[in-house]
């Protein structure tokens, strides 16, 4: 435990062998909130692919049933800050300043995934775009713009 | 914290609510007070649910989560109470502005208002705090599709409606 707290106190050399390994779901080991909704982090070359798989304990409507819209935006949110840490080899976990999502469908109860974009990134704060889509990436369920701060 | 049913009489209606989402089963949300004007809830802290190891500072997603559902649980209360109806509105969006870091170890009150109810959108607007609703965590807007009666399905209807009898 204290091992992984220095671990976690030193993000830089966290995401450096996060990088190295290719073992990105190592970084969420260190998250309980990411442990406990389940998240999962893919990589194909460049590109980092975040999953949520489906899980009863996301459910919010039971009547469809379909994924607790504010799962969808913590999977979006948390899915940011990886990004985050990883393209830009921050030494500090990213910090949200505002977080706006527009749900266009609803999210059913089966695997979830997303990605990021970041559009800019200053020297203080970084605007992320994300999308998060089920069956087929050109049907977004949600999509999100956040601003972080960093350094 | 105590409230008197009678001042919030959909405390009932939206605790039934906000007990059927499995989800918030799992954050142990509480209704403290509901009203045709006002929802408060509470999220008890949970280390199960930090975001920031290092300070045990609960992840952004909690809180949304949290407006998410006091947004929406205020919009169902809100047509209740003027067209006498059930609806599940789903979130078309919603944004939340972060003022300050949420203290570890505290539970956090969500607090929202349905400010404009139009006959397919329902806006809200709700603050998250700790110790005083002059000091937030954060502010919340969001706006809410409104479906026919008729999508809550009989389930629902009646885990909703308890011991009320009424359509």
């Amino acid at each position: 435990m204290s091992e992984n707290k220095t671990q976690v106190s030193d993000v830089k050399s966290l995401v450096a062998k996060v990088t190295e390994t290719n073992d990105f779901n190592y970084l969420l080991e260190h998250v309980p909130y990411a442990r406990f909704i389940g998240m999962e982090v893919n990589r194909f070359g460049d590109e980092l692919v975040f999953c949520l798989p489906a899980k009863e304990d996301n459910i919010g409507n039971p009547v469809l049933p379909a994924l607790h819209g504010g799962v969808m935006a913590g999977f979006m949110e948390m899915s940011a800050i990886i990004q985050l840490m990883v393209f830009m080899q921050t030494s500090k976990v990213p910090k949200v300043v505002d977080f706006s999502v527009d749900y266009l469908r609803a999210g059913y109860y089966k695997d979830t995934f997303a990605e990021c974009y970041i559009t800019r990134q200053g020297r203080r704060v970084a605007n992320v775009h994300i999308n998060c889509w089920q069956t087929n990436r050109k049907q977004l369920i949600a999509t999100a713009r956040a601003h972080f701060l960093i350094d | 914290m105590k409230t008197n049913p009678e001042f919030f009489p959909m405390t009932g209606l939206a605790t039934r609510f906000v007990n059927q989402l499995v989800q918030c089963r799992r954050l142990g949300l509480r209704v403290h007070e509901a009203s045709e004007h006002h929802v408060l809830l509470e999220l008890p802290y949970n280390e199960a649910l930090i975001g920031y190891p290092d300070t045990g500072v609960l992840h952004g997603g909690v809180l949304t989560t949290l407006m998410d559902t006091a947004s929406g649980c205020a919009v169902v209360c809100a047509i209740k109470q003027k067209f006498n109806s059930l609806e599940i509105s789903p979130t078309l969006d919603l944004r939340v502005d972060y003022m300050k870091p949420a203290q570890p170890h505290q539970p956090i009150f969500g607090f929202a208002e349905c400010y404009r109810l139009s006959s397919s959108v329902a806006f809200t607007r709700g603050i998250a705090y700790q110790n005083s609703i002059d000091d937030p965590i954060a502010h919340t807007v969001g706006s809410f599709m409104r479906i026919s009666p008729e999508m809550v399905g009989d389930a629902f209807r009646q885990a909703l409606m308890g011991d009320e009898q009424q359509a």
